[in-house]
């Protein structure tokens, strides 16, 4: 199990340095000039010229990439012309915009993104589980139909489809809701609940189709095994057979995938936060980009990575905690 | 290795010969047996159509994508089109856009072009890049082998989406939007083709008419063609269908993020993007093109499922058994897509 960790974390730590590396090199080779960038557009030749040796632009690029990395596990002190702004250890740079620190931005913005990811997955675990276990135990050819068709129909729909809809329903037609505006959690609980409900049902209600899906086959396959039939011959009810044997067994790729799915929304529900307008990570990447704010668009990504990446070692983890029959290599 | 080798060279060789021919038109036997599959089809195929006759289609109404009719909104009301379901007339068949008053159906026709150029360009690249990927990590040896396919782990880890907004932040702005993104798409998202490629290649690799095939003479790399191909040819074709709608998907949401298709060229989530603001005051505006983009996801999707089955030799067998027995193995095939899903 140690030795399965380790390799996994290695992996890991691999995959994320070469995503820093392919990062900083598309960067490194991109047309644009990041002093005059960083220095604004009133800069003159000379400050122009300041401020790329401040920056470390006159260095090879291996020399830049490697004070980057430095500079993660390290921190930076930069001079801001009256004194210096330190940059404590996890450091992804400054901003070229607003001199703000890339992992302050980050810390700010991360709230709206966990309340949103976090909300969805509550939401698309009891959707998608639920109706998936029911047409599991249920075998009938109508909910069967009506699974499917909802499994379709969910994957073919981009979120910001759904979104829309939802929007147009609730916000303009029905008006039971107030186009969300995002409060913090801290501020107000029951207003930030009600602001969040509909960026949450715009990607649950995506998401639970997969999940239904997932859950019946899983049960199925599950209910079809040979320990379930022996429980069966033994005269063991049927509710207390799904109750306590079979679901943990059914239920264990249903929780992997969802530790993957959460990453993937730590790494930012990109749609559903600009249409909805949630400040979180991806709303901050999309305007990063379209400033090309290039340390900013860096970290941010970098950060993104980190999320999928360590989602993709739990749900490994998980799998194999769960499932003993799983080899672990 | 007597018998059966021979056998199994037999089958090789007797596949590779006549394998394309024929292939096509079962594979279009077993197409024509799913209703669902044909329908979606037939969606695509308009779709195309559509697309080619884009100017066409304008003409015949007499718009353009860029016009603006002032004339026709209403300034009181914050610029929205005058009359019913966002200006419908004559002159006008979908209505109009709120601000500027540009022709609707004229813009979705050519958001039509927009759309299946990024999505078939991408899919053709992806299977291209994964494909040489694939190939190549599967014949290599063992450092070529590791080298590749640690490449194609970050690849099929990172959110293609992520990858292709940072990608496009540098690019020059006067860069041709259409053509960036179907590059930028095809250039990221090849991931998952390279690893079912590589696996495929693995698997055959040691088969005895691969083996026999290099006995009697042939190099690695006609091996690879005469021997490997074929054998590749239903999972590559499998897994692009899939890719197709996703590239659609793709192509939407970048430009529905405005990094992408950007005015006054049409494309639908470009549309949507300019129209999320309107729900309210124009429902017209936000509805058509999210109606045209779901229809025509949902037809690819439809279809590349129907294209999953009619290459999956056990799927097809049950085909012909009969639905009530196909329905029932359909939960088996469900488990099946679920630990993929879990493995990536």
């Amino acid at each position: 199990m140690t030795r399965f960790l380790l390799r996994r974390l290695l992996q890991a730590a691999v995959v994320l340095l070469v995503l820093a590396a392919v990062l900083y090199a598309t960067f490194y080779l991109a047309p644009g000039d990041a002093a005059r960038l960083a220095c604004g557009p009133k800069c003159s030749a000379a400050q122009v010229d300041q401020i790329r040796g401040q920056m470390g632009l006159d260095d090879p690029v291996y020399v830049q990439f490697w004070h980057f990395l430095q500079d993660i596990f390290t921190g930076h002190d930069y001079s801001t012309g009256t004194g210096t702004l330190h940059c404590p250890a996890p450091c992804l740079g400054q901003s070229y915009r607003t001199g703000e620190l890339v992992t302050d931005i980050v810390t700010q913005k991360l709230p709206a993104t966990a309340s949103l990811a976090l909300g969805a997955m509550v939401l698309w675990l009891l959707i998608g589980v639920g109706t998936g276990l029911l047409s599991a135990l249920r075998r009938g050819t109508l909910t069967e139909r009506l699974l499917t068709g909802f499994t379709l129909v969910g994957t073919a729909t981009p979120v910001f489809i759904t979104g829309i809809v939802l929007l147009l329903v609730f916000c303009s037609w029905l008006q039971w809701l107030p186009f969300p505006t995002y409060v913090p959690l801290t501020d107000d609980p029951e207003q930030w609940a009600w602001n969040l409900l509909l960026p949450w049902l715009a990607l649950a209600l995506l998401e639970s189709a997969k999940y239904a899906r997932l859950t019946r086959s899983s049960m199925l396959e599950t209910l079809a095994e040979d320990h379930i039939r022996t429980f069966r011959a033994y005269g063991v009810g049927e509710g207390a057979i799904v109750r306590r044997h079979a679901l943990r067994g059914a239920l264990t790729p249903v929780i992997a995938l969802s530790a993957l799915d959460l990453g993937m929304m730590f790494g930012g529900a990109l749609l559903t936060e600009t249409l909805f307008n949630v400040p979180g990570i991806g709303q901050q990447l999309v305007q990063s980009v379209q400033l090309k704010d290039l340390p900013v668009v860096v970290g941010i990504v970098l950060v993104m990575g980190l999320a999928v990446v360590v989602a993709n070692a739990v749900a490994d983890v998980l799998y194999a905690v769960a499932d003993r029959r799983v080899v672990l290599t | 290795m007597t018998v059966d080798a021979l056998t199994a060279v037999e089958a090789g060789v007797d596949a590779t010969a006549s394998a394309p021919a024929l292939g096509a038109r079962q594979l279009w036997r077993r197409l024509r047996a799913q209703r669902a599959a044909l329908a979606g089809g037939v969606v695509i195929v308009l779709l195309v159509l559509i697309a080619l006759g884009a100017p066409l289609l304008a003409g015949i109404e007499g718009q353009d994508t860029t016009s603006y009719h002032a004339d026709l909104l209403d300034s009181a009301a914050g610029a929205v089109p005058r009359g019913t379901f966002g200006g419908v007339s004559g002159e006008h068949w979908l209505g109009i856009e709120p601000t500027t008053g540009r022709d609707l159906f004229a813009r979705l026709v050519y958001g039509a072009r927009i759309s299946l150029f990024v999505a078939f360009g991408a899919t053709l690249l992806q299977v291209l890049v994964g494909g040489a990927f694939g190939l190549a990590a599967g014949l290599g040896n063992r450092f070529v082998d590791g080298l590749l396919s640690r490449t194609t782990d970050v690849f099929v880890t990172m959110p293609a989406l992520i990858f292709a907004i940072a990608l496009i932040a540098v690019v020059p702005g006067g860069f041709p939007r259409p053509v960036l993104l179907m590059l930028v798409l095809g250039l990221l998202a090849w991931g998952g083709i390279a690893k079912i490629v590589r696996a495929q290649v693995l698997a055959h690799k040691t088969l005895d008419y691969v083996a026999a095939s290099r006995l009697a003479g042939s190099g690695p790399w006609r091996t690879a063609r005469r021997e490997l191909l074929p054998a590749l040819v239903a999972p590559v074709m499998t897994y692009a269908a899939i890719l197709l709608p996703t590239n659609v998907v793709s192509e939407a949401s970048l430009s529905f993020l405005g990094i992408g298709v950007k005015p006054p060229t049409a494309s639908w989530g470009q549309m949507l993007s300019s129209a999320n603001t309107w729900y309210q005051a124009d429902p017209a505006y936000v509805l058509l093109p999210a109606l045209l983009l779901f229809v025509t996801v949902l037809a690819f999707t439809v279809f590349a499922e129907g294209v999953r089955v009619a290459l999956d030799p056990r799927a097809a067998s049950r085909l012909r058994i009969g639905t009530g027995r196909a329905r029932k193995d359909e939960a088996g095939d469900g488990s099946g897509d679920g630990e993929a899903v879990v493995e990536k």
